[in-house]
């Protein structure tokens, strides 16, 4: 055990417990438990909705995995991520005030609300419910995973405790707090994530001898690392620029960014939360996959990707000071699972709970289902991350690009195209689903693009084709703005 | 179903042009990442030449293209959008 390192991760932990709770009297004492509960009553900054969209959206697979491809890939795979600068400012700026007004209109909560009031469909609202919990279950596997996986490297305890360890203390401040609990806490946790970078990207540089030798040394290894085709020259500008749909412009679908685009008081919040929050993770996904790359003359031959940012920590960096680089990806791995636990129990209990099982339950009765159901899922996906698979980011990629299929069309067309109906919102959640599983199974990265474009494009055509031809058919209901 | 009166498609009229601004600034972001990135960075490595240690290719594309996202961002949203209320209108608009 490395005292050192584990005290200002231990310190950390605290500070985040210690917002959980004090969130809790808000939960407490608000008049409408649902609303506080799973949307923290509307009442986000501008600092701290940047915060909340950042840290739920830079995940294990920006501070682990990312930086460990990255390594292996040279500045090609930077320049992938940079792609991911996008979603500081397209995500708020398209879903922006429209969607902001009209959740309010709507009186929506939940992504799913805003679909059901929008297609009045239950269709549309069973399927939406389903694909968030099948996605986002694996999603959050493969965070809990990495989660675990860092406190294993840092205490040298065995797998399955630091399992436990990582996943109960989410858990117990998601439970208690709810929606304002996970954005505050994300909030604390961005700024972790924001220093730990600028640290050590400058200790790695210290380390290497400067940019100029660290560059000379990687093309003397090898020259393409410093090209942008990657080590083996297998990184195609088609196959890295469609990552410009995968992670740049599709994270509008993202259900766990999209709650969070309603949840704003209003638009000087925006406003700021743009501008912070294109800053923020600009800086966070150039430095940290730049660590990755300048990592490799500091500490050759290193096996694993994912060992690659806390071996490197460890090394470059005194252990304190290490200690709390460390606790930037912690932060980052329980700021995206925090998100999904809540996101998962609100498509539970306020859309399918509520809407269909028990419509007229008591205030007393929703916080006690809420409370136990947000429990009852984190244990669950504590069980599906005992036996882990390897390299966390394809997986936690799945459901990624799953999503963006399912929910990127409705939700865009539902605001911007009158004539979007529910047939359209219907085929193009399916396609979108259907042809994402089924291509990534038997037919991966179709003309060298990522697997993602395809059905995202499948399920454009496929909404906007039923929607015409269906309304025809329709054309006495009435189509709301 | 609601009736739209009229503040609110003024309200609708701005996020709808602000929407379009996040478009256009995606697709200059894309441009100029790709162009500097594939047309730079494309001959033999030999023949880099290098900016603060970065082969030029990458210091314009991800660095460089980093910072003027940054600043277009700042400015867009200092000069081209406009406050408006989200729920005020809800009384008379419906």
């Amino acid at each position: 055990m490395n005292w050192a390192v584990i005290t200002p991760l231990i310190l950390f932990l605290m500070i985040i417990f210690a917002v959980g709770f004090w969130s809790n009297k808000f939960v407490l004492k608000s008049n409408s438990f649902i609303e506080e509960y799973f949307l923290g009553e509307r009442q986000m900054g501008g600092f701290i909705l940047a915060m909340t969209m950042v840290a739920t959206y830079g995940s294990a697979s920006s501070f682990i995995g990312g930086p460990g491809i990255a390594y292996t890939q040279g500045l090609g795979w930077v320049l992938l991520a940079m792609a991911q600068l996008a979603t500081g400012y397209f995500t708020l700026m398209v879903l922006g005030k429209k969607f902001a007004i009209v959740a309010r209109q709507y009186k929506a909560i939940t992504l799913i609300d805003f679909l059901k009031e929008r297609y009045k469909s239950k269709t549309v609202v069973l399927l939406s419910a389903a694909s968030i919990i099948i996605f986002l279950f694996s999603s959050m596997a493969a965070q809990w995973i990495g989660g675990a996986r860092l406190v294993e490297s840092l205490t040298g305890l065995p797998y399955t405790a630091a399992l436990l360890i990582f996943a109960f203390s989410v858990l117990a401040f998601v439970i208690v707090g709810g929606f304002r609990a996970v954005a505050l806490t994300d909030a604390v946790q961005g700024v972790v994530m924001f220093l730990g970078t600028l640290i050590l990207l400058v200790a790695t540089i210290k380390a290497g001898g400067g940019i100029p030798r660290i560059i000379a040394d990687l093309a003397a290894e090898n020259p393409n690392l410093i090209s942008p085709f990657g080590a083996e020259r297998t990184l195609t500008p088609a196959y890295v620029s469609s990552f410009w749909i995968l992670v740049g412009i599709g994270v509008v679908g993202l259900p766990q960014i999209t709650v969070r685009a309603m949840s704003y008081k209003n638009s000087k919040a925006m406003h700021s939360a743009i501008i912070i929050g294109t800053i923020v993770v600009g800086f966070i996904m150039l430095g940290m996959h730049l660590i990755g790359v300048f990592a490799r003359p500091v500490l050759p031959g290193v096996k694993i990707g994912d060992t690659v940012m806390p071996l490197l920590s460890m090394k470059v960096l005194p252990p304190f000071v290490a200690g709390i680089v460390l606790a930037a990806p912690m932060a980052a791995i329980m700021s995206t699972v925090d998100a999904l636990l809540i996101l998962v129990s609100s498509a539970l209990v306020k859309d399918v709970y509520l809407n269909y099982i028990k419509p007229n339950a008591k205030d007393h009765h929703v916080k006690k289902v809420s409370f136990s159901v947000t429990a009852i899922i984190g244990i669950l996906v504590i069980l599906l991350a005992l036996s882990p698979p390897d390299l966390i980011v394809w997986l936690n990629l799945f459901s990624f690009g799953g999503l963006e299929s399912v929910f990127i069309w409705p939700v865009i067309m539902g605001l911007y195209w009158r004539r979007s109906n529910k047939y359209g919102a219907i085929t193009s959640m399916i396609l979108g689903m259907g042809s994402y599983i089924l291509l990534d199974r038997f037919y991966p990265n179709a003309f060298g693009l990522h697997t993602v474009v395809v059905p995202i494009v499948l399920s454009l055509l496929g909404f906007v084709l039923v929607s015409l031809v269906s309304q025809q058919h329709t054309a006495a209901i009435e189509i709301e703005k | 179903m609601k009736k739209t009166a009229k503040p609110l498609d003024k309200r609708f009229k701005i996020a709808h042009r602000e929407a379009l601004i996040g478009i256009i600034l995606v697709l200059i972001n894309f441009i100029w990442w790709y162009g500097f990135a594939y047309g730079l960075g494309s001959t033999d490595v030999h023949n880099y030449t290098y900016i603060f240690g970065l082969p030029a290719w990458f210091f314009y594309s991800c660095v460089g293209g980093f910072v003027v996202m940054v600043i277009l961002v700042i400015l867009t949203v200092k000069f081209l959008f406009k406050e408006v209320p989200f729920e005020e209108e809800e009384g008379e608009s419906k």
